[in-house]
């Protein structure tokens, strides 16, 4: 069903945030559709198993788009993860405090 | 598989795995510059970075995100749909009004309702076999089928079986005789396809609950026959 969690993860707000109003479920269906065409344009056939990474683009360009958040912002945010992660010792859970003390 | 859920956000598990392969990686070393952890792949990151924002700025509840996931998991599934299916199969004014109603006859059992959407079931005949589809994302009957799989997501059937359905359908192990018409519904974000497969003869003294183990996912799809056994038809 979901090969890693954050296909799970990436699954669950889409649906959240439509159930919140942030965008239609029609929204949605036309962002999805409009990244999986886009990878198949260029050339990118899928047995399915990239789906959730159309799913996850689709996601941030419409999240993007409602204002609820910006690419830089998204960007900055990806790259205190990776520094927290890098900050973190073995077998402890990985907060983004980790980066940002 | 339930390889996901518990805190996105604090990945103590990812942590420790992440640890042991680096470990691997790094041999015995015990220099304590090399005990942090891999940063995870980029997905994950790009996850963690979306739901973090919108988490802090109070869109979206971390918690009702694993309500979301915990009930596509574990609660929805094929298992829904068979036993509609079989409700139709033993009881024929069940069955006219699931044609009729799709989704209030699928409420009548205490199931349904997504995003909306509306639902229509397809019956298949001897004269008629349907197959379902969705060409341009994967939009799919979730509240009884659940998550579809990977091979209904991919490009070659989501762009095939609207040309060749019976070349898609003979790949996936399904004959059809050229005498039966293949309909190919196109499910969309509001209109959703489940396919009412014929009731296997010789079926005639089973009870609902053993007339729903021969409904398969892939019957209720389109690309296989509910099967007179529970053999079969669950690839």
């Amino acid at each position: 069903m979901f090969a890693e969690p954050w296909q799970a993860q990436a699954f669950a707000l889409a649906v959240k945030l439509s159930e919140q109003g942030h965008f239609t479920w029609k929204e949605w269906a036309a962002a999805l559709a409009d990244e999986l065409k886009a990878a198949a344009d260029r050339g990118e056939p899928d047995d399915g198993s990239h789906y959730y990474e159309h799913w996850l683009a689709a996601l941030e360009r419409l999240v993007t788009e409602k204002g609820l958040t910006d690419p830089a912002a998204l960007l900055k945010r990806k790259e205190a993860w990776a520094e927290a992660y890098r900050h973190t010792p073995h077998g402890k859970p990985v907060e983004l405090s980790a980066a940002l003390s | 598989m339930k390889t996901t859920r518990r805190r996105f956000l604090q990945t103590a598990a990812t942590a420790a795995g992440a640890a042991a392969t680096q470990e691997l990686a790094h041999g015995q070393e015990q220099d304590p510059d090399h005990e942090h952890q891999a940063a995870p792949s980029d997905m994950t990151l790009r996850v963690k970075a979306l739901e973090s924002l919108l988490v802090e700025k109070g869109f979206v509840d971390p918690q009702a995100l694993d309500a979301v996931v915990d009930t596509y998991e574990n609660r929805l599934g094929p298992h829904i749909g068979a036993r509609v299916i079989a409700r139709a199969w033993s009881d024929p004014a069940f069955k006219q009004r699931l044609l009729a109603d799709t989704d209030a006859a699928i409420e009548e059992m205490g199931f349904g309702g997504q995003q909306g959407q509306r639902m229509v079931a397809v019956e298949n005949t001897p004269q008629v076999h349907n197959v379902i589809v969705c060409t341009l994302c994967s939009c799919y009957p979730w509240s009884v089928l659940g998550l579809p799989p990977m091979w209904y997501k991919s490009t070659a059937y989501r762009s095939r079986t609207v040309i060749d359905p019976r070349g898609v359908l003979q790949e996936l192990g399904l004959e059809l005789p050229e005498r039966v018409e293949v309909r190919v519904w196109d499910s969309t974000a509001d209109l959703r396809y489940i396919v009412l497969p014929e009731r296997p003869p010789g079926t005639e003294n089973l009870s609902e609950e053993e007339l729903a183990a021969l409904v398969s996912r892939d019957a209720m799809i389109g690309v296989a026959k509910a099967q007179p056994s529970r053999e079969g038809g669950q690839a």
